[in-house]
């Protein structure tokens, strides 16, 4: 016989109400952290999976990347009239980080209904497979990283202000797991959620100076901060690139933030345990 | 003490058939109230009629250690709603489910394991899920390679498994932990011949081991043989509650002509 009787787990399953629902939630959340080893393994297989067999498996990300950037920076460059060696590190991490805000989004809307067997098959926290989607994109970010920091060297741009990623960097995790998480049940719940995300992006990828610097622009630079990615994009590009943030971009970027985690926590709460029953 | 009570337990499930998931449908909803003449009134009203499926009606038992619960029903009698319900995979849209003990769940015969990835990949994240050491994964796949038999098979993906193959891997890994309180599909009783009867020894062990065991399947000598307890689910209701003998005498008796 077992020798753990004294202690052996208790389950308790019931419909909540108010409080009960928020310390279900909570219990979610540490229960998916604590299988982060696992979020972690499947995220790194994610990406393995994808490039098996071929030669430069995952490091196609970055010779993807390096040939959009290098094509882009020209033709571009041109178009807006700048000399190349300023704006191509401009470019490069913008690209960069603009491409881990629109996979992560994109992958989002997806989370849950592509995890349907896993959920079908054993109780399993439902910040398990975000934490998978944000791990994914961390760590094709890492490979992408690759070019910013060849660009960098190239062209010989010193960061400043880096001590700002201590804290811009945990705010784009948060922001990343709150993000996912809600357009993830939104998306279980209305089918309809993958393919708007996707022109939302698109129509804010161009409205977003992602592409183009903010300085280009004299009029209506004020608005930006009303942008739900100039924000938080701005924070770590400017100091890497050797300039500094204005007090209102940091501003912003948390207000941001903190109207997206108490979405995201209000719709948690409401909706976690029908999540299984939409996928 | 391993126990398993569950009270008044309800399950329902909205239909979103079509189009009634769509977000335009949602909209609409909420617009008609604005505008009553608008095309999205007409929507809305036909959206209110959601169709709600009561899988699960009420079901009330308890079981204490040593109990062999089968659950026996025709098709969408809720057999295996109750196990997911049990499992927790399925939170109660009403009543209460209450369980002690560690829980297994041998439910999809998929077992959620990823099929672009290798068998051993597979054991490893089941490892990892389980919150095994690196040592007792280990172990378990050992255990698992020798009962399977799949030779070199265990590092090729298994979407290139043959379904027998998938099902000794997936039998395999399923019954290499065993927990205190055991929920099972009938999947697992499934297979072929030689399978079987090796299947059988394990299966037997793992049974032996578990405190509580809940079992659905549609085949009466499997509950004879397994069970000290049977359910007999009907439109989402405990129909007959008793010895299996029983319960299947009544469950197979010729149904009164009308």
């Amino acid at each position: 016989m077992a020798d753990n009787l004294s202690h052996s787990p208790v389950l308790e399953f019931a419909p909540q109400r108010g409080i009960g629902r928020v310390t279900a939630a909570w219990a979610d959340l540490r229960a998916g952290l604590k299988l982060f080893p696992l979020a972690f393994a499947l995220g790194w297989l994610d990406i393995k999976m994808r490039y098996r067999g071929s030669m430069l498996g995952p490091f196609w990300l970055t010779l993807s990347t390096a040939v959009m950037v290098a094509a882009l920076g020209v033709i571009y460059s041109k178009l807006f009239h700048m000399d190349l060696p300023r704006y191509l590190p401009f470019l490069s991490l913008s690209i960069v980080l603009w491409g881990f805000i629109s996979t992560i989004a994109i992958d989002a809307a997806t989370v849950f209904t592509q995890s349907a067997s896993q959920f079908h098959s054993m109780r399993t926290p439902a910040s398990l497979p975000v934490l998978r989607v944000i791990v994914r994109n961390v760590l094709t970010l890492l490979h992408n990283a690759v070019v910013i920091v060849a660009v960098f060297a190239i062209f010989h741009v010193w960061p400043h202000q880096s001590w700002s990623l201590l804290v811009s960097l945990p705010l784009w995790i948060a922001d990343s797991f709150a993000g996912v998480l809600l357009i993830g049940m939104l998306g279980a719940r209305f089918r309809d959620i993958p393919p708007i995300i996707v022109s939302v992006l698109q129509v804010f990828f161009f409205v977003t100076p992602v592409i183009w610097k903010p300085d280009l622009i004299y009029l209506g630079r004020q608005y930006l901060l009303l942008d739900p990615f100039y924000p938080i994009l701005e924070i770590v590009r400017a100091p890497l690139l050797g300039g500094s943030v204005r007090p209102s971009i940091w501003f912003a970027a948390i207000t941001q933030a903190f109207v997206l985690w108490g979405i995201a926590a209000v719709f948690f709460c409401r909706m976690r345990a029908r999540i299984t029953y939409w996928i | 003490m391993p126990s398993v009570v569950v009270e008044k337990l309800q399950i329902s499930f909205p239909l979103y058939h079509g189009q009634s998931r769509s977000l335009k449908r949602h909209l609409g909803r909420s617009l008609s109230g604005i505008n009553g003449n608008s095309p999205t009134a007409h929507l809305a009203q036909d959206a209110r009629e959601r169709v709600v499926v009561e899988v699960l009606r009420g079901i009330d038992f308890t079981l204490r250690p040593g109990d062999r619960l089968g659950l026996i029903g025709g098709n969408g009698a809720g057999k295996t709603t109750l196990l997911r319900a049990l499992a927790g995979i399925y939170e109660p849209v009403g009543g209460r489910v209450r369980i002690e003990g560690t829980l297994g769940t041998l439910l999809d015969s998929s077992l959620g394991m990823n099929p672009e990835l290798s068998g051993q990949e597979n054991i490893r994240l089941r490892g990892l899920y389980s919150g095994l050491s690196r040592a007792q994964t280990a172990a378990v796949e050992r255990d698992v390679e020798e009962f399977a038999e799949l030779g070199s098979y265990m590092k090729m993906p298994i979407k290139a498994y043959s379904s027998g193959m998938s099902v000794r891997l997936a039998f395999g890994l399923a019954t290499a932990i065993a927990p205190q309180v055991l929920l099972m599909d009938e999947w697992f009783m499934a297979g072929d011949g030689a399978f079987r009867n090796k299947a059988r020894k394990r299966l037997e062990d793992i049974v032996g081991k578990a405190e509580i065991m809940v079992l659905s399947s549609h085949m009466p000598e499997v509950m004879r043989e397994w069970c000290t307890r049977v359910l007999w689910l009907e439109n989402g209701l405990v129909k007959m509650d008793g010895k299996p003998d029983d319960v299947l005498s009544a469950y197979l008796a010729p149904k009164p002509a009308l």
